[in-house]
């Protein structure tokens, strides 16, 4: 019985690609938060992760070769979604500052320990190769 | 890699602001500078944010760049003293329409910002780093 590396990593691997997208939704938020007009966004991480694992099982996908390619739906795709201030202000901007600061470190902590699941899943792989 | 993505994200984010604490300095300066014409005095200048989006469509990730700087359009302020030595045939000298405790607001909203920004930065590079060193 050999040991599949797709299913030793997979559900750590589409949680550390989705947590990536979700920290580069939040830095986008941080940004632009003096700007007029601008409305935050985020996606529901429970449910993108619940897909994209559903996904990464079936046998393909549709590759976006192009900038403008709509993503089929398919490979880590998520909806996005526009957070409800709980403030209105007056330039129609609705990043609450503190929020998007509280998700982005909450996000990139909960990346810390994917990653230091993938780092062990590794390590125990490297030891189970060498047999030592 | 989205990661490398929040390096230019934070990067623009910290540059818009750098242009709005240019402004805002230039503004503060300029707060006195006195004129003898209403065409001639300096008047306030503040940024001018706008989102660019890049990256495939539903997906896009977005920077904010300056789209330009905007002249402030409340009335100078005009001060009858004669013996300036820059008043005019009427004897009035006109300054800018600066308001200095609003510039000071703008400033420290402007840097408190920017440190947000590069606290993104280092996060990710942290997060990069560990990236790097797994299995090692």
């Amino acid at each position: 019985m050999g040991i599949s590396v797709d299913n030793v990593l997979s559900l750590h691997e589409n949680a550390v690609k989705l947590r990536s997208r979700r920290i580069e939704m939040l830095a986008t938020n941080i940004a632009n938060a003096d700007t007029p007009g601008y409305k935050a966004r985020d996606f529901n991480f429970k449910q993108a992760l619940a897909d994209a694992h559903s996904s990464s099982r079936s046998s393909f996908s549709l590759q976006a070769t192009q900038p403008g390619h709509f993503s089929s739906g398919r490979d880590m795709g998520f909806e996005m979604m526009y957070s409800t201030p709980l403030q209105p202000s007056i330039d129609g901007n609705t990043v609450d500052l503190h929020q998007e600061k509280a998700k982005f470190t909450q996000s990139a902590m909960e990346q810390q320990v994917s990653l230091t699941f993938l780092d062990r899943k590794l390590k125990g792989l490297v030891k189970a190769i060498r047999g030592e | 890699m989205s990661l490398f993505n929040i390096f230019d994200i934070a990067g623009s984010g910290m540059s818009a602001q750098m242009v709005r604490l240019n402004t805002t300095a230039s503004n503060i300066s300029n707060a006195d500078t006195a004129s003898s014409s209403v065409d001639q005095t300096y008047r306030a200048r503040y940024p001018l944010f706008s989102t660019v989006m890049t990256g495939e469509m539903g997906q896009q990730a977005a920077g904010v760049e300056v789209k330009g700087i905007v002249e402030s359009s409340a009335p100078l302020r005009p001060q009858y003293s004669p013996n300036h030595p820059m008043a005019d045939e009427q004897g009035y000298v006109y300054y800018p329409n600066v308001n200095v405790v609003e510039e000071m607001a703008n400033m420290m909203s402007a840097s408190r910002s920017y440190e947000t920004n590069v606290q993104v930065i280092n996060t990710s590079k942290q997060l990069m780093t560990k990236t790097l060193q797994l299995g090692s």
